[in-house]
C-alpha cells in the first residue's frame, strides 16, 4: 500500500546543512494500523510532511499504491496535531468537514450525506452547526477526523493527533481512533512520542532513532482486537512489548549528541 | 461595579459629555457675541434649514456619492491587490517601494496634477482622488492579514488538494477578514477627509464646497453648520461600518474571546 524507501530530509546546504532524517524504510500494508514513535525532535513531523507530499524529501522517495509521492494524493488524508490551527473558526462543523469535498466531483446529496455519516461516526452529530471554538479541544480533534474521514482516503495519515488533550479524552480517542478504522477499513500511519499509545493502537511499531533519524527498530504487536483502555494495558505481553520500545529508546536517547546538533525547531 | 452599572455608566457618559460640551458652547457664545463663534442655537436653526434638507439632496448626496464610490473601489482594489501581494513574496519586493512612496504622500499635494491629469473637476476626479488615498490601508492591512494566516491551515488544505483559488476564497479571504476591516475603518474616516479637501478645489456642489463658499462670502453661520455636518457624517458612518463589523465578523470575537492568545 504505502513504500517507504531510502526516504531522507537534509534542511539547508552547505556549511548550514541540518541532517534531519537520515534514511528511513518501512512499508504499511493495506489495513494496517503502523504507529511511528521516536524521541522528540526526531523528524517524525518532518516524515510525515514528506509522506505526504508536502515537503520533497532529499533523498529517497514514499511510495503509494505503485506511484511515487510527488504532491498530496487523493487517496490521502491528514490529521494534524494543532486541531485549533487546522480547523477553519470562521467556518460551521458542516463547512469545515465540507471543505475537502467542495472539489470532489460528488452530488450535493452525496457531499452532505458523507458530512452527516462521518460526524456521526465520531460522535458529533448534534454540533454540526457550532463553530469549532464552541467545543473542546478533543471534540475539536474529533471534527479534524471526521474530515478526514469524509475524504474518503485509503490511508490516513495522524501527526500525534492527541498529544494536546487531557489524558482522559485521549483514551476515548484512541479508542474512537481504532472503531473507525475498523468502520472505514482505512489504513493508519499514526505518528506519536508516547511509547504506551503506539503499542496500544498499532499492528506494528516503527521505532525511530534521534536525528539525524534512521529505523532502530520494527516490531509485531501479536495483541489480539478489539483492544480495550484497562484489559490490554493489564496484559503482560502489553507490559513487555512497552519496556522493549521504551529500552531500545532510552538506550538510543544515551547516544544522542547534544541538543544543539539536533535539528531544533525541525520537529514540530 | 457590576457589568450592567458598568454599561449603563458608558452609554451615559457617551451621551451625557457631549451635550454637556454643547451646553457650555451655548453658554459662552450667548455672552461672547463674536460674529465667528455664532450661538449654538443659531448654527442649530441654521443646520436645520440648510440641510434638512433643502440642500440635502444638491450637496450632501453628491458627497456622499463620492464617499461611496471612491471607498467602494479602493474597497475592491486593496483586496484585490492585497491578497496576491500578500501570498508572493516576489510581488511583494517589487511592489513594495512603490506603495511605500505614494502612502506617504499628503493628499493636497496631488490635488492640483489629479485635476490635469484626469481633465475632470468633476466627479471622476473627486472619486478617483478619494479612491487612491483610500487604497493604500487596506491595500497594507490586507497584505499583513494574508501573511498572518496560520500555515497549518494551509498544510491542511494542500493536503486535501483543494484549488488555488477555493484556498483564496475559503481560507485565505475570510482569514485576513478581520484586518481588512480594520483597515478599511481607517479608510473610511481617510474618505471623510478627502472629500472636504477634494471639494474645496474647483468644486460647485458638495459639504467641502458650501463649508469653503460661505467662508469666502463671510457667512460664519452656514459655515459652522457644514462643520458640525461633516462630524456628524464621520461619525455616523463609522457607527454604520461597526455595526456591519459585529455582525459579520461575529466569529472572530467568539473566536478570540474562547483562544487564549
Amino acid at each position: 500500500m504505502l513504500e517507504i524507501d531510502g526516504l531522507g530530509k537534509t534542511y539547508g546546504t552547505g556549511e548550514k546543512a541540518t541532517e534531519a532524517i537520515r534514511s528511513i524504510s518501512f512499508i504499511v500494508a493495506e489495513n494496517e494500523f503502523v504507529c511511528v514513535v521516536g524521541p522528540s525532535g526526531c523528524g517524525k513531523t518532518t516524515l510525515l510532511k514528506c509522506v505526504a507530499g508536502l515537503l520533497p524529501p532529499s533523498r529517497g522517495q514514499a511510495v503509494l499504491q505503485g506511484k511515487p509521492v510527488t504532491e498530496p494524493p487523493e487517496a490521502m488524508a491528514l490529521v494534524f496535531q494543532e486541531y485549533s490551527r487546522s480547523l477553519m473558526p470562521w467556518a460551521s462543523v458542516r463547512n469545515n468537514v465540507l471543505l475537502p469535498l467542495r472539489h470532489k466531483s460528488l452530488s450535493g446529496a452525496d457531499r452532505k450525506r458523507l458530512v452527516e455519516e462521518s460526524l456521526e461516526a465520531v460522535g458529533l452529530t448534534r454540533f454540526i452547526d457550532h463553530y469549532p471554538w464552541q467545543l473542546s479541544g478533543g471534540m475539536q480533534q474529533r471534527v479534524a477526523i471526521a474530515r478526514a474521514l469524509a475524504y474518503q482516503p485509503s490511508i490516513l495519515l495522524m501527526d500525534e493527533p492527541f498529544a494536546s488533550v487531557d489524558a482522559q479524552t485521549r483514551g476515548d480517542l484512541e479508542d474512537l481512533v481504532l472503531q473507525v478504522q475498523e468502520e472505514y477499513g482505512v489504513t493508519i500511519l499514526f505518528v506519536t512520542h508516547d511509547i504506551d499509545e503506539a503499542v496500544y493502537m498499532a499492528d506494528r511499531v516503527v521505532v525511530l532513532t534521534h536525528a539525524p533519524t534512521t529505523v532502530l527498530e520494527i516490531l509485531d504487536i501479536p495483541i489480539p482486537f478489539p483492544r480495550d483502555q484497562i484489559a490490554t494495558k493489564e496484559l503482560p505481553e502489553f507490559a513487555h512489548l512497552r519496556a522493549h520500545v521504551y529500552r531500545l529508546i532510552k538506550r538510543d536517547e544515551e547516544h544522542a549528541p547534544e541538543p544543539e546538533q539536533v535539528g531544533r525547531g525541525v520537529d514540530g | 461595579m457590576t457589568p450592567r452599572t458598568y454599561r449603563t455608566l458608558k452609554i451615559a457618559a457617551e451621551i451625557v459629555v457631549p451635550i454637556a460640551i454643547l451646553l457650555a458652547w451655548q453658554l459662552w457664545t450667548v455672552h461672547a457675541d463674536n460674529p465667528n463663534f455664532p450661538r449654538l442655537s443659531t448654527i442649530l436653526v441654521e443646520f436645520r434649514d440648510m440641510w434638512l434638507f433643502s440642500d440635502f439632496g444638491t450637496d450632501v448626496v453628491p458627497s456622499l456619492k463620492r464617499i461611496a464610490l471612491g471607498f467602494g473601489i479602493a474597497t475592491v482594489l486593496g483586496v484585490g491587490l492585497g491578497i496576491p501581494l500578500g501570498m508572493s513574496r516576489w510581488t511583494r519586493s517589487l511592489a513594495m517601494p512603490h506603495v511605500e512612496y505614494w502612502r506617504a504622500m499628503p493628499p493636497p499635494a496631488l490635488l492640483p496634477i489629479s485635476i490635469v491629469l484626469l481633465h475632470s473637476i468633476g466627479d471622476v476626479q473627486k472619486v478617483s482622488f478619494i479612491a487612491f488615498f483610500c487604497l493604500f490601508p487596506i491595500l497594507l492591512n490586507t497584505m499583513d492579514g494574508v501573511r498572518a494566516i496560520d500555515p497549518t491551515l494551509i498544510d491542511t488544505a494542500r493536503s486535501f488538494n483543494v484549488s488555488r483559488w477555493e484556498r483564496i476564497r475559503r481560507l485565505v479571504f475570510p482569514a485576513a477578514l478581520p484586518q481588512i476591516s480594520a483597515g478599511m475603518r481607517t479608510s473610511l474616516s481617510l474618505a471623510v477627509i478627502i472629500m472636504v479637501v477634494s471639494e474645496y478645489f474647483s468644486s460647485t456642489s458638495g459639504v467641502g464646497f458650501v463649508l469653503l463658499n460661505s467662508k469666502n462670502t463671510f457667512q460664519f453661520t452656514p459655515m459652522w453648520a457644514a462643520i458640525l455636518l461633516i462630524g456628524l457624517l464621520g461619525y455616523l458612518l463609522n457607527v454604520l461600518f461597526m455595526l456591519a463589523e459585529r455582525r459579520i465578523l461575529a466569529w472572530h470575537r467568539g473566536w478570540r474571546a474562547a483562544t487564549p492568545q
